[in-house]
C-alpha cells in the first residue's frame, strides 16, 4: 500500500475500460504517471518501475461527478456551527465564494470518494443570489490543494424560495435580477463616478456587482435552480436579455420544455430521483434525464443529499431505468459535468493528459451489487478507509474493545 | 432525496408486547386477528379502555377481481425459497399456490412472467404518507400534534389525507401495507395507523382489518428541542423521566379499569383518552413503535420497557443498533434501519451501511423501512444496498433474507406477520411483478396487487391510480409513465 501511495507511475491492467470520450476498450491498460494519465488503450507499454492495479475483470472509469451539495460545508446538518453554504444578510451575495468555508478534514469527504465520487460542486445555499459554487477534488489537506477551479460560476436561486428574497413574488424576483445586472453592467462603466461617490445608490454592493461581471460577459456560467417551467422560462429570458451563458439547476419541469432548452444549447443538472410534487413543481418526474436526454439537452446529474453524495451511482442507475441509456449516464456523471463545469480540457474522461481521478469497480457503476475497488484521485491511490469503515471494525465483534 | 428536514420531523414507534413482572411475557406480540374478520367487539361497558372496539372501524372491503396466475417467473418467496421458474396463483384475494407447477381454473387471468421476478407486496414500517401529505404546505403539515410532550391520545388516521399524491408513486413502488405514524417531536406522538395502501376515499376504507395500532414513541434530540424552550424536556434525562411520568399513570388508569371491567361496581371511571393508548401498552395490546438512534438510548428504552412490563416491538432509525445487536436479541425487540441515511443531526452520525447485516447475523428481526416518500418508493433498492454491502464486507446476508427486510419482517413488527409478508398458500395476495430482480437498480414494478387486485400496472394507465389532487394539471403530473 505504501508503495502504491508513494508511486509516481501506476499502471491499471486488464480492466473494461470506459473512457467516456471514446468506446469501450476492452483488457486495456490506463497507465498514470505524476498524477496525470498518461495513456489509455491495449497496447500501451507499461514502465518497469510502475506500480501495478490488477483490474481483470473490473471495470475502469473516470471518478464520479457530483454537481451538487455542501461538501465540506457541513458536517452535521442539524448543528449549525458546522454549516457553512449559506451567507446571511445579503440576499445578493454574488461575491460569497464558498471556498474558504470549506473543511477538508470532514469525514464526509472520505465517505464519499471511497465509493467513487471523487470531484463534487460545491454550492451555495439560500438567498436570492446564493453566491459562488467551487469544483473540488476530494483529497488534499488545504483548500487549494482541493480546488479544482473557483470560481465556477455564479448561484442564482430562481425559485419558490427565491423570491422570499424578492418581496415575495415571481415577476419581483426577476425585476430585482434585473435591476442587479443592469447596476452591474452600470457600475462596471462608471467605477470612478462610484469611487467619487457620484453615482445613484445601486442596488447591491459593489463587491457584489463586481463579481457578477464574469457572469454578464458570459465568462463564468449563472447556475439558476428554477423548478417550475414558468422559472426555467424566466431563467431562458434572462439569459436572452443579457446574452448569459446559462446551467439550469433542479430544472424539475424542464422535459416539460425540453424542445426550447435544448434549442437555447442550455446544459441542466437533474437529480433523477425527484419525483415528489410540490407547488415549487407539481410535474415532477423520474423521466425528466431522459426526456431532456432525448431532446439533446446536455444533461449532468446531482445527488444533493451531501452525506450521501455517494449515491450518485444510484441516482444514475435509477436514471437509466427511467429512459436514458447507460451511456448517457455514465457521460452524465464524468464528462458532461465536466464540461459544464468547464473543466472537461482536465476532467471528466479517460484520455491521455487528464488528470487521474480514476475508479476500478467490481462491476457495472451504477450496480448494487457492484463495490468500489480502487479509487484513484490526481494519481494517488486513495486508502479505502473512512469513519464509517472505522466504525465497522470496531463493533464488527462484540463485545467491543475500546 | 431531500429528506433532511421531513426527517428531523420524523417519528418512529415500537410496539410492545408485555415483558417482565407486570405481565407474563407473550412471544412475538398478540396472535393477528384474521384479515377479513371484523375487528372484535367487546361490551359497551369495556370497549372504551380497548383497542377492540367497534368505532372507528375499518370499512375495507376486498375489490372483486378474477383469479390471477403469474406463470414462468423467478419467484422470491421470502421463505426460504427463491423458485427460478414457477408459477404464483391468486384467488379471492388470497394467495392459493405458489411452485414449479401450478393449475390454473379456466377463468383465470394468465400473466406471462418470463424474465420477471415476484414478490410479497413491500411494507413500510414507517411511512408519513398522508400525514405529511405532497404539495408539503403547512396545511398539509399533520403529522407532529407538537403542543404537549406526551399526546398518546391521537391518532395518526384522523390526520391521513387518502388523496395525498404520494401515494400513487409509493403503490408504484411495490408497496402494498404500510405504518403510517405521528412525527417524532413529542417523547409519545400518538397512535399510527396500519393502511392498506390502495386509492380510496377515507382513511377507513385503507385500514387494515384487524390490525393492532402502533404507539409513536421517540428518543433523543427531536423531543428536547422542540420542548427545550416551551416547558421541557429539554434534557434525554427529561425524556426518560417524561415517559416514566406518562406509564405511572397509565398503570394506574389501567388498574382501574380492569377492576371495573372485571366487577362492574359503581360508575365506570373516567376515560382518558391519552392513558387509554398508554394503558393498551400495559395489557400488551398496541405496538412501541419507537423512534431511537443512539446505542445508549435503546439501551435506557429497553430498561423503560421492563419498568413497565412491556416490550418495545422495534426500535426505528436505529442508525446504532448495530453496536447493541445482541441486547436487541436478548430483548426480542426489531430494528428498523435505513440502508445508508446518517450524518444529518448527530444521533446521526455513527450509521453505518452494514448496520443491517450485523443485525441480522445477530438474530435481530432488521427491516428497512423510509421515513420518506422518495424512499418508500424503492425500498427493494434500499434493502439491495444494506445486503450488499454485508456482503462486501465478508457479512452473510441471503437474497431471501434481504427481500424479508421489506416483507415479512416489517410484516412481524406490524405483527401482521401470519396475514402478509411471504409469498404462502393462505397468505393475503399482496403481490408484485418487478421487471427483473428486485435487487437491480435497473428493476421496475410493472404490477402490484393488493388483496389479489391489480392495483397498478405499469403498461396499463387504467391501473394507474391518480389521486384528486393531480387531476386537473397540465400536462399530466410527476411520476406517471406516459412513454
Amino acid at each position: 500500500m505504501i508503495a502504491f501511495l508513494l508511486a509516481q507511475t501506476i499502471a491499471i491492467t486488464g480492466g473494461t475500460v470506459y473512457p467516456v470520450s471514446g468506446p469501450k476498450i476492452a483488457d486495456a491498460t490506463v497507465l498514470i504517471r505524476d498524477g496525470k494519465i498518461a495513456a489509455v488503450g491495449t497496447g500501451v507499454a507499461v514502465p518497469p518501475d510502475a506500480a501495478r492495479i490488477d483490474a481483470t475483470g473490473k471495470w475502469v472509469t473516470p471518478g464520479l461527478i457530483d454537481g451538487a451539495g455542501q461538501m465540506g460545508l457541513v458536517e452535521i446538518g442539524a448543528v449549525a456551527g458546522t454549516r457553512e453554504a449559506l451567507l446571511k444578510g445579503d440576499t445578493i451575495a454574488a461575491s460569497f465564494n464558498v471556498a474558504e468555508g470549506i473543511n477538508p478534514a470532514s469525514v464526509v469527504i472520505s465517505v464519499t470518494r471511497i465509493e467513487g465520487v471523487t470531484t463534487v460542486l460545491a454550492v451555495p445555499a439560500g438567498n436570492l443570489v446564493s453566491g459562488q459554487a467551487v469544483l473540488i477534488d476530494l483529497a488534499g489537506n488545504t483548500i487549494e490543494e482541493m480546488l479544482v477551479k473557483s470560481p465556477v460560476g455564479v448561484v442564482l436561486n430562481d425559485s419558490e424560495t427565491g423570491k422570499d428574497f424578492a418581496g415575495g413574488s415571481r415577476a419581483a424576483l426577476v425585476e430585482r435580477v434585473r435591476r442587479v445586472f443592469r447596476d452591474a453592467l452600470e457600475y462596471e462603466r462608471r467605477r470612478a463616478d462610484f469611487g467619487r461617490a457620484q453615482l445613484r445608490p445601486l442596488s447591491a454592493s459593489a463587491a457584489d456587482l463586481e463579481a457578477l461581471l464574469p457572469v454578464l460577459h458570459g465568462q463564468e456560467p449563472l447556475i439558476a435552480y428554477a423548478n417550475r417551467r414558468s422559472d426555467i422560462a424566466t431563467a431562458l429570458r434572462l439569459a436572452r436579455e443579457f446574452k448569459l451563458k446559462l446551467v439550469l439547476a433542479g430544472a424539475q419541469e424542464a422535459w416539460q420544455i425540453a424542445g426550447e432548452i435544448a434549442g437555447a444549447s442550455v446544459p441542466a443538472l437533474v437529480e433523477p430521483l425527484d419525483n415528489i410534487p410540490s407547488y415549487d413543481a407539481l410535474g415532477v418526474r423520474y423521466e425528466n434525464a431522459a426526456l431532456l436526454a432525448k431532446a439533446g439537452v446536455k444533461v449532468a446529474l446531482m445527488e444533493t443529499d451531501t452525506h450521501n453524495s455517494r449515491n450518485l451511482r444510484q441516482e444514475a442507475g435509477n436514471a437509466v431505468a427511467y429512459g436514458m441509456s447507460w451511456e448517457q449516464a455514465l457521460r452524465a456523471v464524468t464528462l458532461s459535468p465536466a464540461e459544464i463545469f468547464g473543466v472537461a480540457d482536465r476532467y471528466g474522461s479517460l484520455e491521455a493528459g487528464k488528470v487521474a481521478n480514476v475508479v476500478v469497480w467490481s462491476g457495472d457503476p451504477f450496480e448494487f451489487t457492484t463495490g468500489v475497488e480502487h479509487v484513484l484521485i490526481r494519481g494517488k491511490e486513495i486508502p479505502l478507509k473512512s469513519r464509517q469503515t472505522e466504525l465497522l471494525e470496531r463493533y464488527r465483534k462484540l463485545p467491543v474493545k475500546y | 432525496m431531500r429528506h433532511m428536514w421531513l426527517l428531523l420531523l420524523a417519528v418512529i414507534m415500537t410496539s410492545g408486547c408485555a415483558t417482565g413482572a407486570a405481565r407474563p411475557a407473550r412471544e412475538g406480540g398478540p396472535a393477528p386477528t384474521p384479515a377479513q374478520a371484523p375487528a372484535p367487539t367487546k361490551p359497551a361497558a369495556g370497549e372504551s379502555s380497548s383497542v377492540d372496539r367497534p368505532q372507528y372501524a375499518s370499512t375495507y372491503q376486498r375489490h372483486p377481481n378474477p383469479p390471477v396466475l403469474i406463470r414462468n417467473a423467478t419467484i422470491m418467496t421470502a421463505t426460504g425459497q427463491e423458485i427460478a421458474s414457477g408459477s404464483i396463483l391468486l384467488k379471492d384475494g388470497r394467495i392459493v399456490a405458489v411452485g414449479a407447477k401450478v393449475d390454473a381454473p379456466a377463468d383465470a387471468v394468465v400473466v406471462d412472467g418470463t424474465g420477471k421476478f415476484v414478490t410479497p407486496g413491500l411494507i413500510d414500517e414507517h411511512s408519513h404518507l398522508g400525514v405529511y401529505a405532497a404539495p408539503g404546505t403547512d396545511a398539509e403539515s399533520d403529522g407532529n400534534e407538537a403542543t404537549n410532550p406526551v399526546t398518546a391520545e391521537v391518532w395518526a388516521e384522523h390526520s391521513f389525507w387518502p388523496q395525498d399524491p404520494q401515494i400513487p408513486l409509493a403503490i408504484a413502488g411495490g408497496i402494498t401495507t404500510i405504518q403510517a405514524l405521528p412525527g417524532s417531536a413529542n417523547l409519545i406522538g400518538g397512535r399510527s395507523a396500519i393502511l392498506k395502501l390502495i386509492p380510496a376515499r377515507t382513511v377507513q376504507e385503507m385500514k387494515f382489518p384487524g390490525a393492532r395500532y402502533g404507539l409513536k414513541m421517540a428518543c433523543g434530540e427531536n423531543p428536547k428541542r422542540v420542548y427545550g424552550q416551551k416547558g421541557g424536556p429539554s434534557t434525554r434525562m427529561g425524556n426518560m423521566a417524561g415517559y416514566r411520568g406518562a406509564y405511572i399513570q397509565a398503570e394506574a388508569y389501567r388498574r382501574k379499569w380492569d377492576k371495573w371491567n372485571k366487577d362492574h361496581q359503581g360508575d365506570p371511571p373516567d376515560r382518558n383518552l391519552r392513558l387509554e393508548s398508554l394503558a393498551e401498552v400495559l395489557r400488551g395490546d398496541i405496538y412501541v413503535q419507537n423512534h431511537c438512534y443512539r446505542a445508549d438510548e435503546m439501551a435506557n428504552m429497553l430498561d423503560l420497557g421492563r419498568e413497565f412490563g412491556f416490550r418495545i416491538r422495534s426500535f426505528h432509525h436505529a442508525v446504532e443498533a448495530y453496536k447493541i445487536r445482541d441486547l436487541l436479541a436478548a430483548a426480542g425487540t426489531g430494528a428498523a434501519v435505513w440502508a445508508d441515511w446518517w450524518g444529518f443531526k448527530e444521533e446521526a452520525m455513527d450509521g453505518i451501511k452494514e448496520n443491517a447485516a450485523l443485525l441480522q447475523q445477530a438474530g435481530v428481526r432488521v427491516n428497512i423501512h423510509s421515513d420518506d416518500p422518495s424512499g418508500i418508493q424503492r425500498l427493494n433498492q434500499e434493502a439491495a444496498k444494506a445486503m450488499y454491502a454485508g456482503v462486501r464486507a465478508g457479512i452473510p446476508v441471503t437474497r431471501d433474507q434481504a427481500i424479508r427486510w421489506v416483507t415479512a419482517n416489517p410484516a412481524w413488527a406490524l405483527g401482521l406477520d401470519s396475514l402478509i409478508g411471504t409469498l404462502e398458500p393462505g397468505k393475503i395476495a399482496d403481490v408484485v411483478v418487478w421487471s427483473g430482480d428486485p435487487f437491480s437498480v435497473y428493476s421496475r414494478a410493472i404490477q402490484v396487487y393488493n388483496d389479489g387486485w391489480l392495483v397498478y400496472d405499469r403498461n396499463d394507465p387504467a391501473h394507474q391510480p391518480r389521486t384528486d389532487f393531480q387531476l386537473g394539471q397540465t400536462p399530466a403530473a410527476g411520476g406517471r409513465n406516459d412513454r
